[in-house]
């Protein structure tokens, strides 16, 4: 898409009806580094991609924990994704508190899809740059919705969001008839073939990628590098030869908060800058 | 001569003056109208019209509920037909005895709670548990604000297979029980229940144990009266019952002649 006169605030219209502002928040999505979601009857599974910027950083989190019984995976302005799932938590706790009963993952991503329609029509805000995965469960199982910057969310059986994220929408789409009843360990590998699709030939390591599940009878956990790395050698997921990015990124082990200044604004160039 | 005593005589008058004018720096008038909001005093109420005690048995299948229909005004038992026990969404019942006004407006609140609940459509629902929890931060609120709702709540249900029942009073104390009772009930019918009351009772045992229960405060407790509804919830639903009376026995031999021991009396 290419500027135009209408694009400068969010609150003007174009003639055929859209609103550019919203529509260019909806491309710093694309820019993120990916992040793909998947789930059965029972289970949820969200997995990304993280690149650190150098070999002396960490990685970005892009992966929340919102409660037990949901967990958000994030691609665009970490930033706004970091402030987003602040809000959630807030929520989830507070019904927890008022009701000692888990917030319905349905309830939450409205409250959530509201919150981000606010910004898309107030001429003082902006729409958050940022897509959200959002995996949980209530109580008629385990659901996973992609929140929208323009204040839409959709429910999937299976989805990919952030940079190179077709080819894993491919993958997914040939596979997720199976979904449903996958057990929890078949839907983790269906998670790191999607993830590897997006690496493009790059070889497929737990340290260039995070999983996390949660399920009923499971509360939502992040899986650890080492259990991670035995998973990709036991599926042989490695796939082909390894270029130079055999990340020497050990330390950066659980991908812990301290991003390294990961230049949020600036969304130009073709190194998409939030691919971290 | 003159001169001084004249200055001393207005001096004197000059703190008297002080003394009329200005109320003292501790207390002054408008510390008085900030307790009280608005000039209807929001401090301790004492109850008007009063139910008596709630009890309520989980067993076999479900919660079982009872409570008499007595509206009492102090000593008078002026209204024989307040329904005590009510519905609550799809899984809860609630009982409530305390201020009857009160509990109406307990209920207005449980209304809208389960209308936005409905409104969401969305396939989840508020159970016992969540409306037990809701009502506990209701009522403790109110006591924090010396404003309470003058009541003490029985809430039971039954969700997914799991039985629910609690309990909530005016100061927000709240838990869970096998069998639960409020106001006199708790010295009337928990013994009663702590003795006989099992995991897997039937429906009519649970009745009978109830109805011994209420039998037991309709001769013992001032504001009983006969006149008792008694509700079910399960998981299929809830009903409650048309409201009947107990058969009481009142021929015991001393009260036959009850001034033979003491001439005058009665």
């Amino acid at each position: 898409m290419f500027r135009n006169q209408y694009d400068t605030d969010v609150t003007t219209w174009s003639p055929a009806g859209r609103l550019f502002q919203v529509e260019y928040a909806m491309e710093a999505v694309k820019q993120g580094s990916a992040a793909i979601g998947l789930r059965s009857k029972t289970h949820a599974v969200l997995a990304c991609v993280n690149k650190a910027n150098s070999e002396l950083s960490s990685h970005q989190r892009k992966i929340f924990k919102v409660d037990d019984h949901i967990g958000v995976a994030i691609a665009g302005l970490t930033a706004d994704g970091r402030v987003l799932s602040r809000y959630m938590r807030s929520e989830c706790i507070n019904y927890g508190y008022t009701y000692e009963s888990p917030l319905p993952i349905g309830r939450l991503v409205v409250q959530l899809a509201d919150k981000a329609q606010v910004c898309t029509q107030r001429s003082w805000k902006r729409p958050y740059g940022v897509g959200l995965l959002v995996a949980g469960l209530d109580e008629s199982g385990a659901h996973l919705y992609y929140n929208c910057p323009s204040g839409n969310y959709f429910e999937y059986q299976a989805f990919a969001i952030g940079s190179r994220s077709q080819a894993a929408k491919t993958y997914l789409e040939r596979k997720f008839e199976n979904f449903p009843d996958s057990s929890r360990d078949d839907l983790i590998k269906d998670a790191l073939f999607a993830i590897r699709e997006t690496l493009q030939g790059e070889k497929l390591t737990s340290s260039v990628c995070t999983v996390s599940v949660v399920g009923v009878g499971e509360a939502f956990n992040i899986l650890g590098q080492k259990t991670v790395q035995a998973l990709i050698n036991e599926f042989e997921i490695s796939g082909e030869e390894a270029p130079a990015t055999v990340s020497a990124a050990e330390e950066a082990a659980g991908g812990d908060a301290a991003a390294a200044d990961q230049g949020g604004a600036a969304a130009e160039e073709e190194a998409a800058p939030m691919d971290i | 001569m003159m001169r001084t005593s004249f200055a001393a005589l207005i001096i004197a008058s000059c703190i008297l003056m002080r003394a009329f004018v200005k109320p003292s720096p501790l207390h002054t008038l408008e510390m008085d109208t900030l307790l009280t909001s608005e000039g209807d005093s929001q401090r301790t109420q004492y109850p008007y019209v009063t139910g008596t005690s709630v009890i309520g048995i989980k067993y076999k299948d479900g919660i079982l509920m009872a409570a008499d229909m007595g509206g009492s005004y102090g000593s008078t038992i002026r209204y024989k037909s307040v329904e005590r026990i009510k519905q609550v969404g799809k899984h809860s019942l609630i009982g409530a005895s305390g201020e009857i006004s009160d509990f109406q407006e307990i209920l207005k609140y449980l209304d809208e709670l389960i209308l936005h609940d409905n409104m969401w459509d969305d396939g989840n629902s508020l159970g016992p548990k969540e409306v037990h929890s809701y009502l506990t931060r209701v009522m403790y609120n109110r006591r924090n604000k010396f404003d309470p709702l003058w009541n003490s709540l029985v809430i039971g249900g039954v969700k997914n297979g799991h039985k629910y029942l609690g309990s909530v009073s005016m100061i927000g104390v709240n838990f869970e029980d096998d069998h639960i009772a409020t106001g006199f009930g708790n010295h009337l019918a928990r013994p009663l229940l702590r003795e006989e009351w099992r995991e897997d009772l039937s429906f009519e045992e649970g009745v009978k144990l109830l109805e011994k229960c209420m039998r037991n405060l309709l001769y013992r407790d001032r504001s009983a009266v006969n006149k008792i509804q008694i509700a079910k919830i399960t998981e299929e639903g809830l009903t409650v019952s048309q409201p009947y009376s107990l058969k009481t026995f009142w021929i015991f031999s001393a009260f036959q002649n009850p001034t033979v021991g003491a001439e005058g009396s009665w």
